[in-house]
C-alpha cells in the first residue's frame, strides 16, 4: 500500500524576511508587484523541467518559503536566457532574482541531490581564481569524473573528434597577472 | 495698525468664534485661552468658544451676535475653509451682512492635527487668529456676479454615451448639437454583434436610439464634423465646427444606394474602415446599413472624379434626387452653447506593439474588434467565423489582457475585456463548434449578471486556462501542431506547462484614449490624467464634471468602461448640464484678479501666464483686461505683474501684509 | 578604426575556429583586431551565481585593461567580445558601474590591488554589431567574391546578445544577422527560434535537458529547409554541432546539419582561404560548397 504524505505549511516554518533579502540582493523591489500571471513560465524554455516554475518561485519567495525555494531545481536549471525578464508585465528582473537565489543557496551550502550544476559552478570558480582563465576541456573532464563518471566512455568519441580538430586544448590557460587577480577578487569579496 | 483708517462700512466691530470641533481642536489647543486672547485684540467686540461652530446652534451664535451687537466682521477659527467657509459666509448673509466680511482660520488641519506640543499649538492658534483679525478689517463688501447661461448644449461624440446624453437633454426640452467625427453615429457599439451579458443584439438596442436622435426636433445632428475651436466660459461657450464635405447633399439624399451600385468600380475594392479592413467598399459608400444619418459619402482619396477630375460620374446619373455635388466645400459653423459634454470614446490598443503575439505576421491572429465584425451578421463574412483562407477554425485561443496590466504598455486594467472575451468565446463556439480556450490572469466580472455569464460559459465547455501567454508561434514540435499557431502557457491552476495548438488567435486588446485626446483636451481647456484619459474633477465624488466649469465628460473618454456605465455616466453628465442650464445663471466667486488700469503699462506679461486664458488685451486702451467669468483667482498674474497693476479681490496686498504682521507680532 | 579584442576562454579552446575566422574577416576588412593583453575570464554566468561583487570585479579588470591599452586614447576604447556570455557580462558590468556609485567605489578599490583603474571610457561591442553598423552591409556586399547563391541559412542569434538589453538590434525580431546573411547572397530562413536558448552549459551538466533543447533547434531549422545554421556564440555552436552525434542518437528524426560561426560563412563568401577560417575544425562539413565551381570544393572531410 502506498504511503500517504501530509502537506501543510505552518506560518512558523516560513521566513518573513526572505523576500526582503532577495529584493536587496537582486536589486529591485518589483517582485512584490507580481500578479502571478505565469508569463515567465510560459516563455521559459526550461520551465517544463523545473519542479517549481519561475512564477511559483516568485510566489514562494514572497511568502517566505525559503527552504523549498533554495532546494528547488529551478534556480539551477535557469540558463539566464532573460526571456522571462523581457516579457514580465511588471518588469520583475526574474533572471537576477535567480542569480540572487543561487548565491543564497551557495552561501547556505544547500545543493539538491549532488547536483551537477552547482558543482560545475564551483569547479569553474576555482579554476578561474587560480589561473585567471578557464580551460574548458579539463573543467568538463573534472565535472564528469565527479558527477557522471560512467558516461565518460560514451563521451570519448566526441573528445577524440575535438582533439583531432584542435578544439580540445591540453595545456591549461594561465594569465600573467594571476596573483594580482587573486588580490583583486579577495578585495571585492562580498 | 495706527491712525484713522477709512473702513468700508464704519468702524470695525469684530466677532471671533473659536471652535472646539469636539476634541479635534480642543484636545490639543486651549480654546478658552485663544478666545480670551482674541477678546483683547483691537476692534474685537465679542470672542466666544463653542463645541461645533458648523452646526446650526453655532451658526445661530454668529447670526445673533451680528444682529444684537452690530458686528460687521466675523472671524471663525475652526477647520479648513474647503469644508465650511461657504457655511459661515451663508450665516453672515442670513443675518444681513456681506458674506465677504468673513475670514476663516484653520486651527485644525494647520494647528491641532500637526503640532505635537499643546502649548505650541495654542500659541500658534493665537498668532493665526491675530492675523485673521487684522486682515478682516480690510475686507471689502464684494458681490458675487451673475452671468446668464445659454440654454443650448453641445455633445461631442456620437457613440452610445453621446447619444444617450443628447436624448436625455433633448427630451428635457433643451436644444442639443450632437457633433460626430465619423459619417455616422453609433460609435464602437454599432460594430458589435451582441452585447454582454444578455447577448442582446447590439444593433437592435442601439438603432432605436440612433433614429430617435435623427428625428428629434431638439437635436441638430452634425456627422462627419469636428470641433475646431472653443472660446468663452461656462454658460457662454462659442464653438466652431468644421463640417467636412461628403460631396453629397445631406438634405436631399435618402440613402437609396443607387449611386453605390452605379459606381464605375463594379466591385468593392478599398479596405472598409468600419469592418476593420476585413471587408471592402467602393469610393462612394454608406458605412453600414443602419448608418445614421442614412446618407452616402464619397471618399476623396479613392474617388476617381475627385482625384483626377475625369470620370463618367455614373453615380450622378443614377441619383434622381440630384444629391451628388462634387463641388461641395467644407463649411464652418459657429454655435453658442451653455454647456459641453465630451463623449469622444476610446481607441483599441494596437497589438502590433507586442510583436510576440504575431499580429500582422501570422494571418490568423485577430483583434477582438475584428472578430466582432466577423460575428456580426452585417459584417464582411455575413456572421460566419472564418480564417483568412475561408476555413472554419476548429480551435480558437483568446488571449486576455493584451496591452493592459503591464508596465510596458498600460498599467491599468481595461475593465471590459474579460467580459467581451467571454462573449466572443460564446459566439465563436456557437457559430463554429470549435474548442475555445480563454487564457486569462484574473476573471473580472463585477457587473450585474456578469458572474452568471461566466458560469454560463463554464457550462458551455469553454476552456479557461489561468496563465498569460508569452508568445504566439508557428514552431511546431508534434504532428498535431503542424500548420497551427501554438500557445505555450503555464496552466497555473492545474500546475503544469501546456502547449496548445490553435487555428485562430483572438487578442483581447485593451482600451486606450483616442490618439488626439491631448489635442482635444487643450482645445476644451480641460486636463488629461496619467494614462491620457480626460480627467474628472474628483475620482469618487465628481466623475462627470471637469475642472473647467460647464464642460462634462461621459463614457470611455474618461476611462475604460462598458455600455451600462457609459450610459449611466452620460445620464449623469446630462443631469449636471441640465442643472447648470436650468438655473439660468452662473454665480462667479469674486476672488478674481483685476487690473488697475492706471498702473498697467501694457507689457502683456500676465496674458501668456494665465492658465485659464482669462486675460485679454484691449488694443484701444492698451491695457490688459481680466474676464471675471474665466478667472479662477489663482494669483499667477498678480505675482508676475511688474508694475503691481494686477491685483486680486480678497487677496489685496494690504490684506496680506496685515496677516503677516499679525502672525509676526504674536509668534 | 582600431578595435581591442576580448576572445574569452572558449575562443582559445573549443571555439578556435571562431577566433580564427573573426580575425581573418576583420583583417580582410581593414580593421585588424588587437587582442587584449593578459585578459582574464569574464566569469560568465558562473561567478554571478556565487558572488556578485567578485563577478563585477572579474569583468571590470578586463574593462580597466582595455582602457589602459586603448590604441586611440582620443576616443573611448572599443572592445569587441564575440562570445555572447562575455559580451553580456562585460556590458552588464559597464552599465552597473555607470549607475551604482557604491559598487563603483568598491570595484575601484579592488582594482587598485593590481594598480588598475577604470573610468568608464570603454564601449563593449559585439562583432555582429561592428560589422553591420560600423563597417556596413554595403561594404561587406562589395567584398563578397563568392555570393552564397541562395544558400538557405538559419540565423541563430541565441539569447544573450539580444536580451535583456537589445543594444544593437530589435529585441523580439532581430534582423542584423539575417541582413548580413542576405548581404552575402544567402537566403535567411524565416523561423521562430532565432533567439531560443540552447541551454548553455546544461548539455554538460544535465545532458538530457541540454540535448533536447538543441534537438528542438536543429529540428526546426531542418523543418524550415535550412542548409546550415550560423551562430554568434561559441557555446551555442558547440551545443548544436559537437553534441549533434549524441542528439541524433537520442532523436532519430534529425538529419545532419552543419553549424558554422557566422564569421566563417562571411569569410567563405569573401573568398578567404578556408583554412584561415578554421573550416577544418568543423565536425560537420558544409555540404553546399561555396565557390565550388571556382575552387573545386572548400571543405575537407575529417
Amino acid at each position: 500500500m502506498a504511503t500517504l504524505e501530509r502537506h501543510i505549511r505552518y506560518e512558523a516554518e516560513l521566513d518573513p524576511s526572505f523576500a526582503r533579502e532577495i529584493i536587496a540582493s537582486s536589486g529591485s523591489p518589483s517582485l512584490m508587484e507580481c500578479i502571478q500571471c505565469g508569463t515567465c513560465s510560459s516563455t521559459c524554455p526550461l520551465s517544463s523541467y523545473m519542479d517549481y516554475t519561475p512564477r511559483r518561485i516568485i510566489a514562494m519567495v514572497r511568502e517566505g518559503f525559503k527552504q523549498e525555494v533554495l532546494r528547488s531545481s529551478t534556480i539551477w536549471l535557469c540558463a539566464s536566457c532573460y526571456a522571462c525578464t523581457v516579457e514580465c508585465p511588471k518588469e520583475i528582473p526574474i533572471t537576477d532574482i535567480m542569480y540572487a537565489l543561487k548565491r543564497y543557496a551557495v552561501r547556505e551550502g544547500i545543493h539538491r541531490w549532488r547536483f551537477a550544476i552547482p558543482l560545475m559552478a564551483r569547479l569553474f570558480y576555482e579554476t578561474v581564481r587560480r589561473n585567471g582563465r578557464l580551460t574548458e576541456s579539463w573543467t568538463v573532464l573534472k565535472l564528469y569524473l565527479q558527477t557522471y563518471p560512467l558516461q565518460i566512455p560514451a563521451m570519448v568519441p566526441m573528445g577524440w573528434k575535438l582533439l583531432f580538430r584542435g578544439r580540445f586544448p591540453l595545456l591549461p590557460e594561465r594569465i600573467r597577472g594571476r596573483l594580482g587577480l587573486q588580490r583583486v577578487l579577495r578585495a571585492a569579496k562580498e | 495698525m495706527s491712525g484713522p483708517e477709512v473702513y468700508s462700512n464704519g468702524a470695525p466691530r469684530i466677532g471671533v468664534y473659536v471652535c472646539h470641533c469636539g476634541l479635534n481642536i480642543a484636545g490639543k489647543v486651549d480654546v478658552r485661552e485663544v478666545a480670551a486672547f482674541a477678546r483683547e485684540l483691537p476692534f474685537v467686540v465679542v470672542a466666544r468658544e463653542y463645541k461645533f461652530m458648523c452646526a446650526d446652534p453655532g451658526q445661530e451664535l454668529i447670526r445673533e451676535d451680528i444682529r444684537q451687537l452690530n458686528l460687521n466682521r466675523v472671524v471663525v477659527a475652526s477647520c479648513s475653509p474647503l469644508l465650511h467657509e461657504a457655511t459661515f459666509r451663508r450665516a453672515l448673509e442670513q443675518a444681513g451682512q456681506n458674506p465677504f466680511f468673513f475670514q476663516m482660520v484653520n486651527i485644525r488641519e494647520q494647528v491641532s492635527w500637526v503640532t505635537k506640543d499643546p502649548r505650541q499649538a495654542t500659541e500658534k492658534a493665537k498668532a493665526l487668529v491675530a492675523a485673521a483679525v487684522r486682515r478682516v478689517i480690510l475686507h471689502e463688501p464684494l458681490q458675487r456676479r451673475r452671468v446668464p447661461v445659454k440654454d443650448r448644449v453641445l455633445v461631442v461624440g456620437g457613440g452610445i454615451a453621446g447619444i444617450h446624453a443628447a436624448l436625455t437633454l433633448a427630451d428635457a426640452g433643451k436644444r442639443v448639437y450632437l457633433v460626430e467625427r465619423e459619417p455616422t453615429i453609433g460609435g464602437h457599439m454599432a460594430m458589435f454583434d451582441k452585447t454582454f451579458p444578455t447577448l442582446d443584439c447590439a444593433a437592435c438596442i442601439l438603432t432605436p436610439k440612433m433614429s430617435a436622435v435623427a428625428s428629434h426636433p431638439n437635436i441638430t445632428l452634425w456627422t462627419y464634423s469636428e470641433v475646431i475651436g472653443v472660446e468663452g466660459f461656462v454658460g457662454n461657450f462659442r464653438v466652431r465646427v468644421r463640417r467636412k464635405p461628403r460631396y453629397v447633399i445631406e438634405e436631399l439624399c435618402v440613402g437609396c444606394m443607387q449611386c453605390v451600385d452605379a459606381c464605375v468600380y463594379k466591385d468593392a475594392r478599398f479596405p472598409d474602415e468600419f469592418n476593420m479592413g476585413l471587408g471592402k467598399r467602393k469610393p462612394i459608400y454608406i458605412p453600414f446599413p443602419q448608418a445614421t444619418p442614412r446618407v452616402v459619402l464619397i471618399d476623396p482619396e479613392t474617388c476617381i472624379r475627385l482625384k483626377t477630375g475625369k470620370c463618367r460620374q455614373t453615380c450622378m446619373g443614377a441619383c434622381d434626387r440630384k444629391a451628388i455635388d462634387f463641388e461641395q466645400q467644407e463649411r464652418i459653423e459657429e454655435i453658442e452653447v451653455g454647456a459641453i459634454i465630451l463623449a469622444t470614446g476610446f481607441k483599441a490598443f494596437d497589438p502590433r506593439r507586442i510583436p510576440e503575439y504575431g499580429y500582422g505576421k501570422y494571418p490568423n491572429v485577430y483583434t477582438a474588434l475584428e472578430v466582432e465584425r466577423l460575428v456580426n451578421a452585417a459584417g464582411p463574412t455575413g456572421g460566419e467565423v472564418r480564417l483568412r483562407d475561408g476555413r472554419v477554425p476548429q480551435r480558437v485561443g483568446i488571449i486576455h489582457c493584451v496591452g493592459s496590466r503591464s508596465k510596458r504598455f498600460n498599467r491599468y486594467c481595461s475593465r471590459v475585456c474579460c467580459m467581451y472575451s467571454l462573449k466572443l468565446a460564446h459566439l465563436i463556439k456557437e457559430r463554429t463548434g470549435a474548442e475555445v480556450y480563454n487564457f486569462y490572469i484574473d476573471m473580472r466580472t463585477p457587473g450585474k449578471g456578469y458572474e452568471e455569464f461566466y458560469d454560463r460559459l463554464l457550462h458551455e465547455g469553454v476552456h479557461f486556462i489561468r496563465g498569460r501567454v508569452a508568445e504566439v508561434t508557428d514552431w511546431a514540435i508534434t504532428p498535431e501542431e503542424e500548420g497551427k499557431l501554438i500557445l505555450r502557457v503555464e496552466d497555473t491552476m492545474i500546475g503544469v506547462v501546456r502547449r496548445i495548438p490553435v487555428d485562430m488567435v483572438v487578442l483581447a486588446v485593451g482600451l486606450e484614449p483616442q490618439p488626439d485626446a491631448d489635442a482635444v483636451r487643450r482645445m476644451f481647456n480641460i486636463s488629461c490624467g496619467n494614462e491620457g484619459f480626460f480627467l474628472e474633477r474628483h475620482p469618487k465624488l465628481a466623475p462627470v464634471s471637469t475642472f473647467t466649469d460647464g464642460i462634462f465628460l461621459a463614457g470611455a473618454c474618461q476611462g475604460p468602461k462598458d455600455i451600462p456605465d457609459s450610459v449611466a455616466q452620460a445620464g449623469a453628465a446630462a443631469a449636471e448640464a441640465l442643472a447648470l442650464i436650468d438655473k439660468g445663471y452662473v454665480e462667479l466667486e469674486p476672488n478674481t484678479a483685476y487690473i488697475a488700469e492706471e498702473l498697467c503699462s501694457g507689457c502683456k506679461t500676465c496674458i501668456g501666464l494665465c492658465p485659464y486664458r482669462a486675460i485679454s488685451f484691449d488694443e484701444a486702451r492698451a491695457v490688459a483686461v481680466v474676464n471675471e467669468a474665466l478667472c479662477k483667482g489663482c494669483g499667477t498674474c498678480v505675482g508676475a505683474c511688474p508694475s503691481g497693476a494686477a491685483q486680486q479681490h480678497l487677496f489685496e496686498d494690504a490684506q496680506i501684509f496685515q496677516e503677516i504682521e499679525g502672525v509676526l507680532a504674536y509668534v | 578604426m582600431a578595435y581591442l579584442y576580448f576572445p574569452g576562454c572558449s575562443l582559445k579552446g573549443t571555439s578556435r575556429a571562431y577566433d580564427e575566422s573573426l580575425r581573418a574577416v576583420f583583417e580582410a576588412l581593414g580593421a585588424p583586431l588587437i587582442e587584449l593583453e593578459d585578459w582574464n575570464c569574464c566569469g560568465a554566468t558562473t561567478y554571478m551565481s556565487i558572488d556578485e561583487r567578485q563577478a563585477f570585479a572579474l569583468a571590470a579588470r578586463n574593462l580597466a585593461l582595455a582602457e589602459g591599452q586603448n590604441p586611440s586614447p582620443a576616443n573611448g576604447a572599443e572592445l569587441i567580445a564575440p562570445c555572447s556570455a562575455c559580451y553580456l557580462v562585460l556590458l552588464k558590468t559597464q552599465k552597473r558601474l555607470a549607475t551604482d556609485a557604491s559598487l563603483g567605489q568598491r570595484i575601484s578599490a579592488a582594482l587598485k590591488e593590481e594598480q588598475l583603474c577604470y573610468r568608464g571610457r570603454v564601449r563593449v561591442r559585439h562583432p555582429l554589431d561592428v560589422l553591420v553598423h560600423d563597417i556596413g552591409l554595403q561594404e561587406i556586399s562589395r567584398r563578397v567574391r563568392h555570393p552564397l547563391r541562395g544558400m538557405r541559412v538559419a540565423c541563430y542569434y541565441g539569447c544573450q546578445i539580444v536580451r535583456p538589453y537589445a543594444p544593437f538590434d530589435n529585441l523580439h525580431r532581430p534582423t542584423t544577422l539575417d541582413d548580413l546573411a542576405r548581404a552575402l547572397g544567402a537566403e535567411p530562413v524565416d523561423w521562430a527560434l532565432r533567439t531560443y536558448c540552447c541551454g548553455g552549459s546544461l548539455t554538460g551538466t544535465l545532458p538530457e535537458v541540454g540535448v533536447r533543447l538543441n534537438y528542438l533547434l536543429l529540428k526546426e531549422a531542418q523543418r524550415r529547409g535550412a542548409d546550415c545554421i550560423i551562430t554568434v556564440c561559441p557555446l551555442c555552436q558547440f551545443n548544436l554541432e559537437a553534441y549533434q552525434d549524441q542528439i541524433r542518437r537520442r532523436y532519430r528524426d534529425l538529419s545532419s546539419m552543419p553549424v558554422l560561426y557566422f564569421t566563417q560563412l562571411m569569410g567563405l563568401a569573401m573568398g578567404l582561404p578556408p583554412k584561415s577560417l578554421g573550416m577544418q575544425r568543423l565536425m560537420i562539413p558544409l555540404i553546399q560548397p561555396v565557390g565550388a565551381a571556382e575552387k573545386g570544393g572548400i571543405h575537407e572531410r575529417a
